[in-house]
């Protein structure tokens, strides 16, 4: 295993996974959940908290055991770990928030083939030491979440006018009165709330991120070409 | 003694987008006439106010596009778009429903994919299929012809007052299309239905309307806009699979002839079903399309959700076009055959 040797990056693994990579908007994976799921903000935070605890906790347990577990039998490996998370978390999700986990159902035991995180025990987590890996699982769950939270609000405030309602699934009585109507008699946007909503809202964050990555770029431009423009001058001159 | 002599091909008229389009719009016109003889003045303020947004929209977006605004709006496309979703939609809908509508079909269904010639997808019809997903109240609200009312049509300014929201759409006025009041017969037989529904006993409103799309789809064949094939094979396979089906169950299934005359029939067959865009190209393609959507329309109409089918059978197998030229690639002449499907080396 070739870690040790180099030297982590902690601001790139940052930086890869809220915006360079983020699972949700580049790698595009895991979007069985985020699209099913993301119908308004409460579900979309509960299933976020649930990824990101078993993405840590996987990233951390791969890291650790990553020289003891021989090449050609790592992806089991890495399931029955990212498996028993997922029983973990669904299992504390029962005791501590019933009813969201009700209304989550599925998706809660689907984690388990949740690409993203296989993906980032793969292709990090076995390569690296536990706290870059932890570091790394944290920062893309931040990610994938950002994204999953962002549809959630865009699809319940167009679907029914409000934001965070129903957050007393999640934290308690104290959240009850969290709920927002931003728009009343609102007569609702069923499109928003069923799956093609989804699909076009998902489409429409990706689109502004490249719009945002286009015009990072282009800023960024105008400095870099300035030798070039000299060097022409010096050339034809 | 050839005094000129031209060379082929001998064209006599523009090939222009926009010809194509002014041929189309001017055939629906008789069946704009009939809804609007038919069920008020609503059809007509619901396909004018909709070309009015459709040009709207269609300029903001290719202002944002950085594209000629002259040269794309006057291809006419735009203004087809929402003759068609306007013609679909009930005459009395509520001004906002058709504005959302309008904006999926031009801004989402259509230039986000890169405008006219590159949409996959009958834009009219994906807004439709969204409105119908999105507000299935007022999108079921069909007010009742003329014939069957007891009071008047409402007026040209009572029209407007109900589009833009000034007035409410009076009580009584509101009825079941046929084919909504045949899904929802409930326990009856159809010989039971069709003796006690004055709905059912009266559909000449309906008739007439779809002989009116008929008359400008007949126009178009004969203008040579699009060839036989879409219209044919889909009335053919809906015509086929609905006669069987009452064949051999009269009392559970509609008559085949219900079935054509009826809901968006004709307007699918032949303004909706052959865009030229979205449709497959090929002759044999053609024929596998048309006939697919006469057949997914029956089956939608009698197993599925809704009661009219004509959105979800054009979409899904607009779908499949891109498949269907792929595998029915005409022989060219002079060559042995055409390599169909994956390239045979």
């Amino acid at each position: 295993m070739a870690d040790s040797s180099r030297p982590i990056d902690w601001s790139k693994i940052t930086y890869d996974g809220l915006w360079h990579n983020n699972p949700a908007l580049v790698q595009l994976l895991g979007l069985c959940p985020l699209l099913a799921v993301t119908g308004s903000v409460v579900n979309a935070l509960g299933l976020s908290l649930a990824t990101i605890a078993v993405l840590v906790g996987s990233n951390l347990c791969v890291s650790l055991i990553r020289n003891l577990v021989p090449d050609t039998v790592r992806l089991p490996a890495f399931v029955m770990i990212i498996a028993s998370l997922v029983t973990c978390v669904e299992l504390l999700m029962q005791a501590l928030t019933y009813e969201l986990y009700e209304i989550l159902g599925i998706f809660i035991p689907l984690i388990v083939t949740n690409c993203a995180i296989l993906g980032r025990a793969d292709a990090f987590a076995r390569k690296n030491p536990p706290l870059p890996a932890v570091l790394d699982g944290l920062m893309m769950g931040l990610g994938f979440s950002a994204v999953l939270v962002l549809l959630g609000a865009m699809r319940e405030l167009l679907g029914t006018g409000t934001l965070f309602a129903d957050m007393q699934l999640l934290f308690g009585p104290v959240a009850e009165s969290w709920k927002l109507t931003l728009i009343d008699d609102y007569r609702g946007f069923l499109f928003a709330v069923l799956p093609p909503g989804a699909f076009v809202g998902m489409g429409l964050i990706i689109a502004v991120k490249n719009l945002i990555d286009e015009r990072l770029k282009q800023r960024a431009k105008p400095v870099s070409s300035e030798p070039a423009a000299n060097k022409r001058v010096r050339v034809t001159g | 003694m050839a005094l000129i002599h031209v060379s082929s091909p001998h064209t006599n008229r523009s090939g222009k987008a926009g010809h194509v389009m002014r041929q189309v719009i001017l055939a629906t016109l008789p069946g704009l006439a009939a809804l609007c003889y038919y069920f008020g003045w609503g059809p007509l303020i619901n396909v004018l106010f909709a070309s009015g947004l459709a040009l709207l929209f269609e300029a903001a977006v290719l202002k944002l596009r950085n594209r000629p605004l002259g040269f794309y709006l006057g291809d006419l496309s735009a203004v087809l778009t929402a003759f068609l979703l306007a013609l679909a939609l009930p005459p009395y809908i509520p001004w906002w429903v058709t504005t959302i509508g309008i904006f999926v079909a031009i801004v989402i269904a259509k230039q986000l994919y890169g405008g006219l010639g590159q949409n996959p997808f009958n834009p009219a019809m994906i807004a439709y299929a969204l409105l119908l997903i999105a507000f299935p109240v007022e999108m079921t609200r069909w007010s009742a012809p003329e014939t069957l009312l007891e009071g008047p049509l409402p007026g040209f300014g009572d029209s407007l007052a109900i589009i833009f929201g000034q007035l409410a759409l009076p009580d009584g006025v509101t009825l079941a299309t046929p084919l909504e009041t045949f899904k929802h017969k409930g326990g009856l037989t159809g010989e039971e239905l069709w003796a006690s529904s004055t709905l059912l006993n009266n559909l000449e409103p309906w008739q007439a309307i779809s002989l009116a799309y008929l008359l400008g789809g007949v126009y178009l064949l004969v203008r040579k806009v699009y060839t036989w094939h879409i219209p044919v094979s889909m009335l053919g396979s809906l015509l086929l699979i609905a006669g069987l089906f009452y064949a051999a169950d009269p009392s559970n299934y509609a008559p085949p002839l219900f079935h054509l005359t009826v809901g968006a029939t004709m307007l699918g067959a032949f303004f909706i079903a052959t865009d030229p865009v979205t449709a497959a190209t090929s002759n044999k393609g053609k024929l596998i399309f048309g006939a697919s959507i006469g057949i997914l329309v029956y089956l939608i109409r009698n197993w599925g959700n809704y009661p009219d089918a004509i959105a979800f059978a054009v979409l899904l197998m607009n779908l499949t076009a891109p498949f269907l030229d792929y595998y029915t690639r005409p022989r060219t002449y002079g060559h042995k055959q055409a390599e169909r499907g994956i390239a045979r080396k």
